[in-house]
């Protein structure tokens, strides 16, 4: 029978694998992904439609078929179209260039390679061409190409290790498993060729961490989960080769289904840009209205009596007729208000600014060869904006790398540097490293300054090898060695890495494991230790131990964990040490280090054979089993000897807490949201300069339930309300009210904030919030970061933006105002998402405080003017309507109406938009307060709207009535009249183009060479066309289109038509700059300040600048910071992971040559260990 | 670095033009790239990096002006005292020119052309008399003016046929839409030229003699030359006679309703003022832009009269032929002189005066403001 689920919904998914037959009845999606829009057919009518659903675009063809009636054009045709086709040419070529790269980079993924199996061989496809049901093959280091269903790998039990980092951003490997069924398979094409198994599961969906499914291959069913999947977007990593059935192809991949269309966003000024064009809208049906009425009593009254001149006896029905007429007669004059050329201005400045953020060295990162990028062009004026910033912490604030940076072992502290006065040396990329040439196995790359305890490991001194023997036994880490003496870790936490690579330096290198022994080599000797059990780590324990065997027989126990856990459980004896190592420990702290305390214990045989009895009984009791493992680790975990203490740097990036300390002076508020757990998260907050000793409180909202969580945030509430209450007592100084907000800080974590984004408590979490200087949400999920930031976008409305790195940002970064991505990380999904990318963290500070700030104070800059220049050119038509019967006479030349926006006045402004600093980047970085401006939106709201509208209709006033009470009776100096239409039109628009001219002059604060240029080429360009389109020559060749002919030489050799010129130019102006100056003098803003300074400075010459070090102060201790997750000590022991297993564990388990009994037991023990995995 | 620099320039066009100016504002702008030049070379690998050009880097040389102190106030001064010179030289021209105007309209019963304002009166002539008690200054200038008369109405406006203005013949047989009504007579011929402005020209016709002992004398009018000289030029040209007979050229079409005569019969004895090309037509066709105009009738050029209008009594004998009363207009006979500043026009130089003072105003206030006010730059950052 035919199955046809091709049209309805898909319910469930039916794939035989090797059978495209049978998988193309259902019609899946293949493998082909599209993110263009257009097609070279497609592209003219789909991008016009599109272009036509604009408001304005829109208006402007109702206009033009306005025009088209004879009755009401008041204007030729041509005077809208135009503008009208330039505007839709450059936006049409916009959009394909758009297209076009979208197009590439769609090729781009479609034609990368896989092998798939067609017809029993391996064959090189391209991956567009990759079918459901097909069966590939991955190598390692590949990206995996669709949803696929692991069949088998090279390594054993099917196991095969891949890294999401594309998908959630975590970089630490991820294990899949294929059934034993599939990976019996191996790489035998010819079996695989065979394999007809058919896969029933559910639909595409967008949940990545879920699947259900069930297999069906000779007459057995197995079920599947997601343990069994490889996603599109994952990478293969330490396994040779995996086959692969495709399962989802294309867009119905899990990753594709996750990238929902980005949503169009839109800055606040395109909003209320919109606003105004409304507004402005209806005053133009306003003034319409107006005209219109005039027209109809001017014709009742006067314009009846005037038919033996004029024909409109014989036209015109009645007054109220021709005053309907008029309003559109009106509309089509008055258009010019709604400006035509502002949407495209608008967009061209917003590209100039995107390219000047694209071509910006210093947000340049040479090491990486990464510029920054500006993915999306119409958001940059947002980034003067902005008041909140949501961002992530691995790999944003932090390098995701750990670093052994000191240690404390037996009191003694080592890793700083000091100079022959013994005073302490900052540690630079110059600071000598120590050389660990003595070691053939170490680590290239490892950098350590202080070579005191490189000597100390030379003298041999016990305690000294003792604490990097514990540090390259207590660990699960799986070491590879492709060739010899070439080490990989392969760590499930960084820091477990860092600690074992700096053992592996300082001459105790792990080696290699197997499921019983650990070899290491110690100075260059091979030395086996026999693991005896792993007391695995865990949230409660936070502590890990090895107990071992060494070569003489010893036995000892090695813990690893939180200082104040392994305090606790500390030999009585060892009192004096732990107080130094506690101060120690508190010091590293302070420097925002992650601390370990190590503790040792030489362990009694007869004590340790009596407790791994009870360790065997317990593993196999039914139920508490974890509580009994728990109760007899800690028996065993006593009275251990304190070894001393580690401390890893979580490196930042370069330049964390000035650019955090830079951008809370600019009043943007720094939230931080993280997956790491709550120590850690604090424990970057304290060294970004985020969290200070000196805070008044810090809330940490850890409830579980929502009354908890309820509870906490209203006690929190209460008492900052207090504080509040008490602040307000003395002063009620919004300055002051701020210092006592600075002292608070909010730390919630991932449950309590599942509880307080819930709407009855949302109100109480932005209001405490938004009272602290600091947010930190750790163990969020990306839906939750997505959430936090709606929150703020919804309750504060203010510009939020979101910055991360890994795809588990990419929700947050999609809902912010402004997403930007830390590219040049392995991962580029945040970067596809965001608006903005650069490489590192620091260069927010460069984006928001110079770019975003000069593109915030140009594009308002632009506004103002744009709708000041066109108030004051149309507007003078509205005057002119009072002394021509309100019959829609232009005052000027058809012409000069056509030109004026898009010729003689769009370069200046778009000079200015472009190119305009009013101050400098220096001082821009200088005085982070400069950027307030934009956050209180001073530089364009309605306020400003209205200035600088009614300046327009000031200007548009005088623009008309000085020429008018001049002309009233004006003959040239050789008597004959002037006072004619056309000449009062050249005059009038002439002084129009100077007066505008003057205007953008004024407000250009940076004149470049552009702007010079502009600025008089445009007048340049005005006479020359003035004079061309009024010559002899093209009016003989169309007398009809050119009537102005002879009128610009004959009204501007008169001296009175200049006089008129000045004069309106100088009425037009001079108050303007009045006001502006006495403005400044007595209401100088902080931007006028800033720019007297900086012209004082440029006269006196550059100045040294006192760069703004930030110290950080913290002296807080931080608490454990193991970024270790449970799981591989099972691994381990079971030898699953091993590449080649030792006869031993599958047939006698245990095999111990000095100690039968030991071995035995420990072999129960994972045998135990591998009933509590299945 | 400066010559790196400049090559970077260079290839910005017209930027290397300005370059010279800048010169050294450039060369201390560079100095903060050399550091981090030499580290990206050093890394070898550049392809991505942004050129480092003063234009990419957004670091062109920049002239940055500040509305300061030292500038706006004396600059209001300046020009607050070159307007009031201006406007002091425009008021005293202005108040030299001498202008003499009547309104011959005859609204009033005692007025001299109030018998023609009747309707059944035909070819009415009146006559206004005026005396001079001084020399009335040549050149004199004759103009008639009209108020709450709307040439600047838009379809007023827009009523001629450019082409049939040119002397295009083809057009003559059928003007142009935008003539109608006036573009056909009742008998559906076509008009010649066409539309509402040519249709309603003005068509009194004045004479002036000085008494002198109760005779009249013929001051001599000189109507040449009153339009603009592009417009007698090339804005409007005759068509071209048709054997030898310009008024042939206008075959088939009929005059305007208005016209008592045909346009080739506008001036008869000169040809050079007929048809198109008539002075007073020309004069008429340049519309006015505001409802109250006044248009060149005549110069007063010629023999005794070259310098001026002797004091005495003068007679000006008028053809009314043009009705305004219908729409409350009023008729004017102005007759003035001009100056380097063309008519007389109190207007401009009151401005000037008005503005300069204002300006000088705003300085002084300004200074007290700024005196009083200045603000330290101590209390920033």
């Amino acid at each position: 029978t035919k199955l046809n689920f091709s049209s309805a919904l898909e319910e469930e998914r039916h794939v035989r694998a090797n059978d495209r037959d049978y998988n193309e009845r259902f019609s899946y999606a293949d493998n082909r992904i599209k993110t263009a829009k257009y097609n070279v057919f497609t592209f003219l009518p789909i991008n016009l439609f599109e272009q036509f659903q604009r408001f304005a675009n829109a208006y402007f063809l109702v206009l033009l078929i306005l025009q088209l009636i004879p009755e009401i054009s008041s204007l030729s045709w041509f005077t809208t179209i135009v503008p009208l086709v330039l505007v839709l040419a450059i936006t049409a070529v916009k959009d394909a260039t758009d297209d076009y790269f979208r197009h590439k980079s769609d090729q781009q993924v479609n034609t990368r390679q896989s092998q798939v199996l067609i017809k029993g061989k391996l064959q090189n496809e391209k991956w567009m061409n990759v079918r459901v049901g097909d069966i590939i093959k991955l190598e390692n280091n590949q990206f995996v190409a669709a949803d696929l269903l692991l069949l088998s790998s090279s390594e054993p039990y099917g196991l095969c290790y891949i890294e999401t980092a594309e998908l959630d951003g975590e970089t630490n490997l991820k294990v899949r498993q294929a059934l034993t069924v599939t990976s019996d398979l191996g790489d035998d094409v010819a079996k695989l060729a065979d394999f007809s198994g058919e896969v029933i599961c559910e639909p595409p969906n967008n949940k990545l961490d879920k699947f259900t499914g069930t297999l069906c291959w000779k007459d057995n069913k197995y079920s599947l989960d997601n343990e069994k999947m490889l996603l599109r977007g994952c990478v293969l990593r330490n396994t040779e080769w995996c086959f692969g059935l495709v399962i989802f192809a294309g867009l119905q991949t899990k990753l594709m289904q996750n990238c929902g269309r980005t949503k169009f966003k839109r800055t606040s000024i395109d909003k209320l840009m919109n606003t105004l064009v409304l507004w402005i809208f209806g005053f133009l049906i306003c003034m319409g209205i107006i005209l219109a009425i005039g027209n109809t009593i001017w014709e009742q009254k006067v314009g009846s009596d005037f038919w033996e001149y004029l024909q409109w006896k014989e036209l015109t029905i009645n007054a109220v007729f021709s005053g309907f007429l008029t309003f559109w007669s009106y509309i089509i004059i008055l258009n010019t208000v709604v400006p035509i050329s502002l949407y495209v201005s608008v967009e061209v400045l917003r590209l100039g600014h995107s390219y000047f953020i694209n071509w910006d060295r210093r947000m340049y990162y040479s090491r990486k060869a990464t510029p920054a990028e500006a993915r999306t062009t119409t958001l940059n004026e947002e980034l003067g904006q902005v008041e909140f910033i949501f961002s992530d912490k691995t790999g944003t604030l932090t390098q995701n790398i750990m670093v052994f940076n000191k240690c404390s072992i037996n009191g003694k502290t080592y890793g700083d540097v000091y100079d022959e006065f013994g005073h302490k040396v900052d540690i630079t990329e110059k600071t000598p490293c120590v050389d660990f040439s003595f070691n053939p196995l170490m680590d290239r790359k490892f950098r350590f300054h202080d070579s005191s305890l490189v000597e100390a490991i030379k003298l041999e001194e016990p305690l000294v090898q003792e604490f990097f023997r514990l540090l390259a036994l207590c660990h699960t880490i799986m070491p590879e060695e492709r060739n010899e003496g070439e080490l990989v870790y392969q760590a499930q936490s960084p820091d477990e890495g860092a600690l074992v690579t700096a053992a592996r330096n300082f001459g105790f290198v792990f080696r290699s494991r197997t499921p019983e022994t650990i070899t290491l080599y110690e100075m260059g000797q091979a030395v086996t230790y026999q693991l005896l059990a792993i007391l695995d780590f865990n949230n409660v324990r936070k502590r890990m131990s090895v107990i071992v065997r060494n070569p003489k027989g010893q036995l000892k126990l090695y813990s690893k964990g939180a200082d104040t856990i392994l305090f606790d459980r500390l030999d009585p004896s060892n009192e004096e040490l732990m107080f130094t190592t506690s101060e120690h420990l508190n010091e590293f702290a302070g420097e925002g280090l992650r601390t370990l305390a190590l503790a040792y214990k030489d362990l009694d045989e007869d004590v340790f054979d009596e407790w791994m009895k009870k360790l065997l009984f317990a593993s196999t009791a039914l139920d508490n089993r974890e509580e009994k493992l728990g109760a007899l680790y800690e028996e065993i975990e006593q009275g251990m000897l304190l070894l001393g203490a580690t401390a890893i740097e979580d490196k930042l990036q370069e330049g964390v807490p000035e650019t955090i300390a830079c951008l809370t002076l600019a009043n943007i508020k720094i939230w931080v949201l993280t997956g790491d757990k709550l120590e850690t998260a604090m424990n970057i907050g304290y060294s970004c300069n985020m969290l200070r000793d000196d805070m008044n409180t810090v809330f940490i909202i850890s409830g579980h339930t929502m009354l908890e969580v309820q509870q906490e945030l209203s006690k929190d509430k209460f008492s900052s309300g207090l504080d509040m209450e008490k602040t307000e007592l003395y002063s009620s100084d919004s300055v002051f009210e701020e210092t006592i907000i600075a002292e608070y800080a909010l730390i919630i974590n991932g449950h309590s904030l599942a509880h307080a984004l819930e709407a009855d408590l949302e109100q109480i979490l932005v209001d405490v919030a938004c009272l602290c200087k600091t947010v930190i949400c750790c163990r969020v999920t990306p839906l939750q970061k997505a959430l936090v930031v709606e929150l703020i976008k919804r309750h504060k409305r203010a510009v939020t933006l979101a910055i991360g790195d890994g795809a588990n940002d990419v929700s947050m970064i999609k809902t912010a105002h402004i997403g930007v991505g830390i590219s040049g990380q392995e991962g580029m999904q945040a970067v596809l998402a965001s608006d903005y990318s650069f490489a590192q963290f620091r260069y927010l500070q460069r984006l928001l405080l110079v770019h975003g700030r000069w593109s915030y104070h140009r594009m308002c800059n632009f506004l103002c003017y744009f709708f000041y220049k066109n108030f004051a050119f149309t507007l003078v038509h509205f005057w002119y309507g009072f002394l021509c019967g309100f019959s829609a006479q232009t005052v000027y030349d058809q012409w000069f109406i056509t030109l004026f926006n898009i010729v003689y006045t769009s370069l200046p402004v778009l000079a200015m938009g472009l190119f305009d600093q009013d101050v400098n980047e220096q001082y821009s970085l200088r005085f982070p307060n400069l950027y307030r401006p934009g956050q209180l939106n001073q530089l364009f709201n309605k306020r400003k709207f209205f200035t600088c509208t009614l300046q327009g209709v000031c200007t548009s006033f005088i623009l008309f009535f000085i020429p008018y009470g001049a002309f009233m009776t004006a003959v040239r100096d050789d008597g004959a009249h002037i006072s004619d239409q056309q000449t009062f039109a050249v005059t009038i628009a002439t002084s129009l183009v100077i007066v505008v001219s003057v205007q953008i002059g004024l407000d250009t604060n940076y004149w470049t060479a552009v702007n010079h240029f502009f600025i008089w080429g445009s007048l340049a360009v005005y006479f020359a066309i003035l004079f061309a389109m009024h010559s002899d020559g093209i009016f003989t060749i169309f007398p009809n289109q050119f009537p102005f002919i002879g009128t610009a030489r004959n009204s501007l050799n008169q001296k009175i038509v200049w006089l008129v010129i000045l004069l309106t130019t100088v009425v037009c102006i001079m108050p303007m700059v009045a006001v502006r100056f006495i403005k400044a003098d007595l209401y100088p803003t902080q931007t006028d300040k800033v720019r007297l300074l900086q012209q004082a400075t440029r006269k006196q010459g550059p100045q040294e600048q006192n760069l703004r070090r930030v110290r950080r102060t913290s002296s807080r201790r931080s608490a454990y910071a193991f970024a270790h997750q449970q799981g591989y000590g099972e691994l381990i022991t079971s030898g699953k992971n091993m590449k080649v297993p030792t006869s031993s564990t599958s047939t006698y388990p245990l095999y111990s040559p000095t100690r039968g009994l030991t071995g035995t037991s420990s072999a129960s023990i994972c045998k135990c260990f591998r009933h509590q995995k299945h | 670095m400066f010559v790196a620099l400049h090559s970077d320039l260079s290839s910005f066009g017209f930027f290397s033009i300005v370059y010279f100016i800048y010169e050294i504002e450039v060369h201390t702008v560079s100095l903060s790239f050399l550091s981090e030049d030499i580290r990206m070379k050093n890394e070898g690998e550049a392809s991505e990096q942004p050129d480092n050009t003063a234009f990419t880097q957004q670091q062109l040389p920049a002239w940055q002006p500040i509305l300061s102190a030292g500038i706006v106030i004396p600059g209001f001064l300046i020009i607050g005292l070159a307007f009031l010179g201006i406007g002091i030289g425009l008021f005293l021209t202005s108040q030299t020119i001498q202008v003499l105007e009547m309104d011959y309209t005859g609204v009033e019963k005692d007025s001299p052309c109030f018998q023609c304002t009747m309707q059944s009166v035909q070819n009415c002539t009146c006559e206004v008399t005026f005396s001079l008690s001084a020399l009335f200054t040549g050149p004199v200038f004759f103009y008639y003016g009209l108020s709450n008369y709307f040439q600047n109405f838009r379809k007023y406006g827009v009523s001629k046929d450019y082409y049939q203005l040119t002397g295009d013949t083809q057009y003559f047989k059928s003007p142009r839409d935008v003539c109608f009504p006036y573009s056909h007579d009742s008998k559906n011929n076509p008009i010649v030229p066409c539309g509402a402005i040519a249709n309603s020209m003005f068509n009194d016709t004045f004479e002036l003699y000085q008494i002198i002992n109760g005779t009249k004398k013929k001051v001599p009018l000189d109507g040449k030359g009153i339009s603009w000289w592009t417009d007698f030029n090339i804005k409007y040209r005759n068509p071209s006679s048709v054997n030898g007979s310009f008024a042939s050229a206008f075959d088939g079409t009929v005059k305007p309703i208005n016209w008592p005569k045909a346009a080739y019969e506008l001036d008869l004895t000169d040809p050079n003022n007929n048809g198109f090309l008539n002075q007073d037509f020309l004069v008429w066709m340049r519309r006015a832009a505001l409802p109250q105009f006044r248009k060149l009738y005549r110069r007063i050029t010629e023999g005794d009269y070259a310098g001026g209008l002797p004091a005495g009594n003068y007679s000006l004998t008028v053809h009314y032929n043009y009705p305004v009363l219908s729409f409350d207009g009023r008729k004017k006979l102005v007759f003035s002189n001009v100056s380097w500043m063309g008519g007389k026009n109190d207007f401009l130089g009151i401005a000037y005066l008005v503005v300069g003072s204002l300006c000088v105003v705003m300085s002084v206030v300004m200074l007290i403001v700024y005196a009083k006010f200045k603000f330290s730059d101590d209390d920033d950052a």
